[in-house]
């Protein structure tokens, strides 16, 4: 192995690429919410936000490439550091507890990130692969109007929640960031952050469901 | 409380050699003083067996109070006992109670062979030591005693990192049998220092890669090996391994 290909794939090599693919997939997710926040203001500004983003053409298919190696990436890589961590420990304890570390985010990461995985499937066979004749809000309420759906994606949501409650302060902690001057407030600050986007994602579904008004 | 005695039942992990299956065998011992420390509680069961013609438990010690690093094993799913700071010698038995079911097992990782009940080869830790590589010091004349400052602060966190006793238990404890913090340590106080300043960029790269190549798992920021480090070492050298990795990689 060459030496670039070596420090890419040692464990640190690894983590740190999966940290800086989470930065961009988080940038990608913030950028969605505030875009999904148009659907607040009503049927119209939905719309004409969705039309003016499709207008962009040639950018849309480089943005869209781009996620895609993006998400390939984070995920061979996060299905290797697992595979790896299990093999690291192939007998495991009689008992086991948590001397306090771990979080639930934390302890469940490779489980949230293949319900985010299933859930991207659904989404984009919903919303990308699908008969764009109608306009953009019909679409989304033709969706989220069936329960099934809405609470599919509530709880895929909250598997999100899940895994970047965890991941925003750990790919800070992967790229070496940590000072006892910051720490809190870079806890505070990722944890609040996984909540806002959050809250914004499940309540597209809950107000769809719950709200008849809502993107009419 | 002082002269409390309680009763225990012990399961621990028994295996003859490091090629045979193990098993749990369970035990009981009655009248074990709250005074004593965990070891010594051991001490009386092995008493206890070795007059009754059968193997006593292996365990690994040697100091005692704390500062060697040979002591350690899971106790109740907790890499040194529940006791925060505090190394399984110095784990004292007033923190159980009269009646108490203890599962005693030995730290389980791949890079940790079991050689016996509860001893395990930690000589993993010391390959990467050796990898780490040497740090320069000037011979001659004794150096003026303040004619290299270092900041008290900076000697603070290299002292810090240098109170790992390289026990293994944040090997033992993390959930993918990862030896991030161990190395973070090592690597911290010396790069902390002006003695192992120059040579930082190798030891960087060669400690994480044979790290690696010992089968130690990925560091997942699972926080679980400073929450038992008997030594309360923080994942801030786990930071700084990253930024030291990176510097060298990159530039170095
Ligand atoms: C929008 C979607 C996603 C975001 C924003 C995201 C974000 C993150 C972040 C920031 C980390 C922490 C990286 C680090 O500590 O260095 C992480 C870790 C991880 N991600 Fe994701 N992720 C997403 C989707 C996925 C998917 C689809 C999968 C897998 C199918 C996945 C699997 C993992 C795993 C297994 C880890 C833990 C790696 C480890 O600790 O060793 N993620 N993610
Ligand atoms: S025997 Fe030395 S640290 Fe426990």
């Amino acid at each position: 192995m060459g030496t670039l290909s070596k420090i890419i794939l040692s464990s640190i090599g690894k983590k740190s690429i999966m940290a800086v693919s989470g930065i961009m997939l988080g940038l990608f997710l913030l950028v969605h919410a505030l875009g999904n926040c148009t659907t607040f203001f009503g049927r119209e500004a939905f719309n004409s936000y969705a039309s003016h983003l499709h207008s962009l053409g040639c950018l849309i298919l480089f943005f869209e490439v781009g996620l895609v190696v993006i998400f390939l990436t984070h995920i061979v890589l996060g299905c290797m550091t697992w595979w790896q961590n299990k093999r690291a420990r192939p007998h495991s304890y009689e008992v086991y507890r948590s001397s306090g570390g771990r979080t639930m985010g934390s302890k469940t990461m490779p489980y949230t990130g293949i319900i985010i995985l299933f859930f991207l499937f659904v989404h984009l066979q919903n919303f990308h692969f699908t008969d764009h004749s109608r306009e953009i809000s019909a679409i989304v309420k033709g969706v989220l109007i069936q329960p099934f759906y809405a609470i599919f994606y509530s709880i895929a949501m909250l598997a999100l929640a899940l895994h970047i409650s965890h991941g925003f302060w750990s790919m800070l902690q992967s790229l070496g960031i940590n000072h006892p001057k910051y720490n809190s407030i870079m806890q505070r600050g990722t944890l609040s952050l996984c909540v806002v986007m959050v809250a914004v994602f499940v309540l597209i579904p809950a107000l769809t469901l719950l709200w008849p008004g809502f993107l009419l | 409380m002082s002269n409390d005695k309680i009763g225990l039942t012990l399961k621990i992990w028994r295996q003859p050699c490091s090629h045979s299956k193990g098993k749990f065998e369970t035990f009981h011992v009655n009248n074990i003083s709250s005074d004593m420390s965990f070891l010594e509680m051991l001490d009386v069961l092995n008493e206890h067996l070795t007059l009754g013609g059968k193997q006593p438990v292996a365990f690994d010690h040697d100091c005692r109070e704390g500062i060697c690093g040979m002591c350690g094993a899971v106790v109740n799913g907790q890499a040194h006992g529940p006791e925060k700071g505090t190394t399984l010698c110095q784990l004292h038995m007033r923190h159980f109670r009269n009646g108490d079911t203890l599962v005693i097992e030995p730290f389980r990782a791949r890079a940790f062979k079991v050689e016996r009940d509860l001893v395990v080869n930690r000589s993993p830790l010391d390959k990467i030591i050796q990898a780490g590589g040497y740090v320069s010091v000037n011979t001659g004349g004794a150096p003026d005693g303040n004619g290299v400052p270092v900041a008290q602060d900076t000697a603070e966190q290299a002292m810090d990192a240098a109170a790992c006793i390289g026990c293994g238990a944040c090997v033992a404890a993390c959930p993918n049998g990862s030896a991030m913090l161990f190395v973070g340590a090592k690597v911290s106080q010396l790069v902390l220092l002006p003695q192992g300043y120059p040579e930082r960029a190798g030891r960087a790269l060669n400690m994480v890669a044979e790290m690696d190549e010992l089968g130690f798992g990925n560091c997942g920021n699972e926080r679980e090996c400073e929450a038992v480090c008997p030594k309360s070492i923080s994942i801030r050298n786990i930071a700084r391994l990253n930024r030291e990795f990176f510097k060298a990689a990159l530039f170095g």
